[in-house]
């Protein structure tokens, strides 16, 4: 029997994505054009027997999601730019602690309080240097309704798998968007919970150095006893400042991703085969790049798109492979500073960029990019 | 109660622990873990969260669970703990700095929420770790190292803010009471919704020297003349402006916590969709 479509919204659906995924603990502060996500959960969460917290600020939800967490309860928030502006510091602890995590955000058109209700991709440089210190995380972005939900399972995935938080990125056009989708059924997407220890409760450590190596994460509550800290740590998480430790910690955080590139980094291709035009996009310019090739393609152009999932680790590797058969790459974003460009650049350094910026907060129609094309 | 070391709840390994000699932080710790003997709490059942400062360094020395976290914030991440698992015993562990400077906000909502939390807030009225700043509870006129001509601010009265707030538990002992700030641990513990214990402690590296108590001994004999019962208190005319602090439990209620009020609530929406609580 087909599953039942339903017009769903972006937003929406990254909170049933969320619920599918086992998150049972939302903590969050309203802000636009995130605060229906908020709202699902706290309609949502109790009947699921989870809990859905208002918090007094960004900076608050953010401690509140860690805390959840390591209590054993997969944990999310959403927001929008200034509240992720303010969760950045606390965005660290789960970083440097180790703490798997979901943090959405959606993204709309500042600097600052800015045009609050407008899209805008000028965030991707924040979603990865917005904290201080040497650090790394994941980003993901979806384009479509669909993506929403899917990305959103395997943004917890990934957070549980990796122990380290990570980031949903939906321009406000997406987060809006309603579109046809039927939500999968239970068990049809495949489900990751953080591994456990299994060994003697003295013997516990929640942090493992070893190059690429994830630790079990105990809850707090179960019999083995957890040291979570913000400050420079040995692997049994109590204070260790020396130079030997520190080198190891810094390395395993960044490693443990590096090593598992291939799991993490996704991307779309559409209509790559013989491009001589190759358009790069996140996001809902995914949408009208999409619209802008089709159309081109039907005048005789051989144009295809790469669309990156996977924001942050980069995906150099598809990136340069894609654009290394292209005459010319086109980069169309909702930022002024080349944000995604400069990537694109810095992975297929060869490559004959056009760049078709908006921000002005109207988005990127298949127009944009066809004037470039 | 009967005798307590706390032993079995301190980290031996590390000691001499990094506080300067005469701090008060090691009467607290000891008060605290023999709190948690005396009500015979388990070590996994307790989550310590404990912020930035020289106070919040105590996760160092405790083999309960913790997590350290950033400066001012420790309230909101026990605020997820206590959520996510309800059984678990959650302290949060902070300064006068840390815990009402650059955390008030978190404290006044967490006490507004009635959050079943013990927060132990070490009162040394300056920020000890970063130089003998003045923070929020350095009161009018005292010397800091960024107020050489006295504090222009005045000092919150953290007490009666958290009472107002909401809180169900309200005491203020200091270290020269060792005993009783055990006592009180064990009463906030013991009390479900916010309990408050604010310790009045000794800063002897830099906020004692700067206002001319020399050692702590000096600063011992204060809080033992100034750190007064309410009913002493009350005798003495304009004591507040004289500098005496009251001590003692100054305030309990049995309001409903965050919790509980939350399951009436899910009970609630369980009805409105017809379906079971």
């Amino acid at each position: 029997m087909a599953r039942k479509q339903e017009l769903i919204q972006g937003n929406h659906a990254i909170a049933l994505g969320a619920f599918y995924a086992g998150a049972r603990f939302y903590a969050g502060y309203p802000i636009t054009p995130s605060s229906e996500i908020a709202e699902v959960c706290a309609r949502e969460l109790p009947g699921l027997g989870g809990a859905f917290m208002q918090m007094e600020d960004e900076i608050a939800s953010m401690g509140a999601i860690i805390g959840a967490s390591l209590a054993g309860v997969k944990s999310f928030t959403a927001t929008s730019g200034p509240g992720f502006s303010l969760m950045q510091e606390n965005l660290g602890v789960a970083i440097m602690g180790e703490v798997p995590v979901v943090v959405v955000t959606v993204q709309r058109s500042g600097p600052s309080t800015g045009l609050a209700t407008k899209p805008a991709q000028a965030d991707l440089m924040q979603l990865r240097w917005g904290r201080h210190g040497d650090q790394s995380l994941v980003a993901l972005i979806p384009a479509t309704v669909a993506e929403c939900f899917e990305l959103t399972v395997k943004a917890f995935n990934l957070s549980e798998k990796y122990r380290a938080p990570v980031i949903v990125a939906p321009d406000e056009i997406v987060g809006h968007m309603r579109e046809n989708y039927a939500p999968p059924e239970p068990g049809q997407l495949e489900i990751v919970d953080r591994a456990q220890p299994h060994g003697l409760i003295e013997d516990y450590r929640p942090f493992n150095f070893e190059d690429g190596a994830v630790a079990p994460l105990a809850s707090f509550g179960s019999p083995y006893i957890s040291h979570i800290t913000s400050s420079m740590h040995g692997e049994d998480g109590y204070s260790d400042n020396s130079p030997d430790n520190a080198g190891r910690r810094i390395s395993q955080l960044h490693r443990k991703l590096e090593k598992n590139i291939d799991d993490i980094v996704m991307t779309r291709s559409f209509d790559l085969d013989g491009c001589d035009t190759l358009i790069v996009a996140v996001g809902s310019a995914v949408r009208a790049a999409r619209a802008a090739a089709k159309e081109a393609r039907q005048r005789g152009r051989q144009v295809g798109v790469l669309q990156v999932v996977t924001m942050w680790p980069f995906p150099e590797r598809e990136v340069r492979r894609a654009a290394s058969r292209a005459e010319t790459v086109i980069v169309p974003e909702m930022n002024y500073s080349g944000q995604l460009a400069g990537e694109v650049g810095r992975a297929a350094p060869g490559a004959r960029l056009i760049r078709a910026p908006s921000f002005d907060g109207r988005g990127l129609t298949p127009a944009d990019i066809t004037a470039v094309l | 109660m009967g005798h307590t070391n706390g032993l079995a709840y301190l980290r031996t390994d590390i000691l001499p622990n990094m506080w300067c000699p005469g701090c008060g932080n090691g009467i607290v710790l000891s008060a605290m873990l023999r709190a948690f003997e005396a009500l015979k709490l388990e070590h996994h059942e307790v989550v310590a969260v404990s912020g930035i400062g020289c106070w919040g360094k105590v996760d160092d020395y405790i083999t309960v669970n913790a997590l350290h976290a950033t400066h001012g914030r420790a309230l909101s991440f026990a605020t997820g703990v206590k959520a996510a698992n309800p059984r678990l015993r959650v302290l949060v562990l902070a300064g006068d700095g840390d815990g009402t400077t650059i955390g008030g906000n978190h404290l006044i909502h967490s006490a507004r929420r009635n959050m079943d939390l013990t927060m132990i807030m070490v009162d040394n009225f300056n920020y000890g770790m970063t130089g003998g700043q003045y923070s929020a509870t350095t009161p009018g006129g005292r010397v800091t190292s960024t107020t050489r001509g006295g504090n222009p601010e005045r000092a919150f009265d953290v007490c009666e803010l958290v009472r107002a707030a909401g809180g169900n538990y309200v005491a203020r002992q200091s270290i020269a009471e060792g005993a009783l700030i055990q006592k009180r641990i064990e009463e906030g513990l013991s009390r479900p919704g916010f309990s408050f214990i604010e310790v009045i402690s000794a800063c002897t590296t830099l906020y004692g020297p700067n206002n001319g108590l020399k050692t702590p001994v000096d600063m011992f004999r204060q809080f033992k003349e100034k750190c007064l019962p309410k009913e002493k208190y009350d005798r003495i005319e304009n004591a507040a402006a004289k500098g005496y602090l009251t001590t003692g439990v100054l305030h309990q209620a049995d309001a409903p916590d965050f919790l509980s009020q939350y399951e009436a609530m899910r009970g609630r929406l369980a009805a409105a969709k017809g379906g079971r609580a």
